[in-house]
Parts: structure tokens; C-alpha cells; sequence
């Protein structure tokens, strides 16, 4: 059984809100990806929908460039909305 | 308890919740050796939540027995625990198939499949019976049950289509559980009884229990066995394979060696 491919699974925890990923399982196909999720990760009422995708198919950065891919921004405080008055009913923000 | 004892129909339905209770208790109990021991992690969480629904739907059954009880014998006060507890192999009503030993992995999920596919349809006829009490146990019990049989049945199709070595074990696991799949669909004195009380008719649903195994061996690439083979009974009424002393001498040693133990 080692050789069953890894999964990266999401789960949105309720309505309206989006899929975050909570981590990793072993399963032979999608469907049983789904139920080795459903069992492992949302035994406790964390969920009400599932992705899942396998993890040789997620393309990630490469930590090596992080200083050139990601440090630019951190003198950019411009980009922030920070200026804007949001009304008090608007949530999840 | 015994029906035979008095003639209070009532004791019927105690029977009848009884054997209920102690088929998903005896399961769930069975299910729960698994724990710690699954071929992989996630395999072992998953087989874990079935054994504690299926504990889960043993409780409401006894609460609702123990509350029967009392009604036909007031002051004896029984409880859930007692029930589960306290009472010998003769007095369990469990399916035998409950009780079988896990054997390997694809025995374990035969067992799961032939059980859970007669949950699955019994509790859909609950659900319409005229007794409020178990018809509210059977709605919430058979979204679990829907999901063990949707987990156990991919599993055997999976194994059944899967290498030389886990077609031969799967195929082996349905041929020695099939004796044991009779006495799900032949109904015992209690069940006739109760079936007048509730306007339900039990054993209504081997038809669509057949349908539902052949669809899914057939899936599998497993043959079925034959229809006509001898079957096993008995343990509605009482009369267990060897094996259920052994779990009632592991699961009530507890409360047996120091009575009225809270923990």
C-alpha cells in the first residue's frame, strides 16, 4: 500500500466560504481520496464540501527564489486597501 | 424480557429494539479490534468512525429498550449499560454475522458490506414504521449507514477487480460469509409480532438487498454464490457461533469485575 500516490486536500468549512487546504493523504483514486478525507478531516464537523488533487499535479515555487519572488512586495504598502472605511456588516474580509 | 413470559406485546418490541442494539453493538465492537492495526492510517480512521456510528445507533437502541423495559416492569430501573453489560451470550440477539471474526482485510469489508447493505434497507422500512421512537433512530442512523455501505462496497470492488492475490481473498471472504447472510432475511417470533405493530414488512427487502450485492459482485468481478445454499441461524433467538462469548468476556470485564463502575 506505500505505493498509493499522495493527495492534497481542501475543505471548505461552511457556505460561502473557500476551500483552504488542511493537508495530505495517501489513496489509490479520487474517490477514495474523498472518503480517506471525509474520514480524516472532517470527523469533527470541519466541512461541508471536499477537494482533493493529486499532489504530483500542484506546481509550487521554488523556495530557492522566494527572495526574488516574493521580498519586492514588501515595500510596496501602497498596494494595501487599507484606506478604505469597510461597512461593519461586511464580513470575511 | 422473554416474550414467552408474559403475553404483553409489548415485550415484542423490547426484543425487537434488543436485537437491533446488539447486532450494531456486536459490529461496531468487532470493528473497533481494527484500531491501531488498519493496512494504512487512513484506512484505520475510517473503519474507527463506522465502529463508533454503529456503537452510537447501539445506544439509541438500548436507551429505547431500557425505557420499553421499564415500562412493562416499573422499579426494575434497567439501563443502556446493563443491557450492554450485563447480559449472557443466550440473551444477545445479534445477527451472527456480526460477531464472525474480522479476518483479513477483505473479510472485514465483506462483513461490512453484507451488513451495512441490510442496514441500509431495514432502516428505510423503519423509518416508515408507526413507532416514533425507532423510526427517529432509523432516519438518523441511515445517513451513517448509507456512507458504510457506499465505503464498504467500493472497497469490495476495488479488492474483487483488483490483483490475482486480492480477488482470490475477496472471493473467498463472500463464499465464507454467505452462509451467514440467510438469517438477515428470515424473520424470527419477535419480528413477526412487532411487524403487525409497526405496519412494516421486514422482510421486504431481500429483493432489493439481492439486487444491491449481485450489481456490486458483478462490479467486482466476484461471482455470487448460490441462492439456495444452506444458511446459518439462531442469533436472533439467542444461539451464537463460539466466538461471541469472547466478546462479551473482553467487553464486559469491566463492569463484570467491579460493578457499577463510572469511568
Amino acid at each position: 500500500m506505500d505505493s498509493e500516490p499522495l493527495w492534497e486536500v481542501f475543505i471548505r468549512s461552511k457556505q460561502g466560504l473557500e476551500h483552504k487546504h488542511v493537508g495530505s493523504l495517501h489513496a489509490a483514486d479520487a474517490k477514495m481520496a474523498i472518503e480517506n478525507a471525509r474520514d480524516v478531516y472532517t470527523r469533527r464537523m470541519e466541512g461541508v464540501s471536499i477537494w482533493v488533487v493529486e499532489s504530483k499535479n500542484i506546481f509550487a515555487t521554488n523556495p530557492d527564489e522566494a527572495e526574488s519572488l516574493f521580498d519586492p512586495a514588501n515595500d510596496k504598502i501602497y498596494r494595501h486597501p487599507t484606506f478604505y472605511n469597510l461597512p461593519d456588516e461586511l464580513k470575511y474580509m | 424480557m422473554d416474550s414467552k413470559t408474559t403475553n404483553n406485546p409489548q415485550n415484542d418490541l423490547v426484543s425487537f429494539s434488543l436485537f437491533l442494539a446488539d447486532s450494531s453493538l456486536i459490529m461496531g465492537h468487532r470493528l473497533s479490534e481494527w484500531t491501531g492495526h488498519g493496512p494504512m492510517l487512513e484506512q484505520d480512521i475510517a473503519i474507527s468512525n463506522i465502529a463508533l456510528d454503529l456503537i452510537g445507533q447501539a445506544r439509541n437502541f438500548y436507551q429505547y429498550s431500557a425505557k420499553l423495559n421499564n415500562e412493562i416492569y416499573p422499579g426494575k430501573n434497567t439501563t443502556e449499560d446493563e443491557l450492554a453489560y450485563l447480559r449472557d451470550a443466550n440473551q444477545f440477539k445479534n445477527l451472527l454475522i456480526t460477531e464472525l471474526p474480522n479476518g483479513d482485510w477483505s473479510k472485514t469489508i465483506g462483513k461490512i458490506f453484507f451488513f451495512s447493505s441490510w442496514q441500509f434497507y431495514f432502516y428505510q422500512k423503519l423509518i416508515s414504521s408507526s413507532d416514533d421512537q425507532l423510526a427517529a433512530i432509523a432516519e438518523k442512523s441511515l445517513k451513517e449507514v448509507t456512507y458504510h455501505n457506499k465505503w464498504s462496497s467500493e472497497w469490495v470492488i476495488r479488492l474483487g477487480d483488483g490483483t490475482k492475490e486480492s480477488k482470490k481473498r475477496t472471493q473467498n471472504a463472500i463464499d465464507d460469509l454467505w452462509q451467514y447472510t440467510g438469517e438477515l432475511f428470515i424473520a424470527t417470533e419477535f419480528e413477526i409480532n412487532v411487524e403487525k405493530c409497526l405496519c412494516i414488512d421486514v422482510r421486504a427487502i431481500r429483493e432489493d438487498w439481492l439486487k444491491k450485492v449481485k450489481a456490486v459482485l458483478k462490479e467486482a468481478t466476484l461471482h455470487f454464490p448460490s441462492e439456495e445454499s444452506w444458511m446459518q441461524k439462531g442469533g436472533k433467538d439467542g444461539i451464537h457461533t463460539e466466538h461471541l462469548g469472547f466478546i462479551l468476556a473482553e467487553m464486559q470485564f469491566l463492569q463484570r469485575a467491579y460493578p457499577s463502575l463510572e469511568w
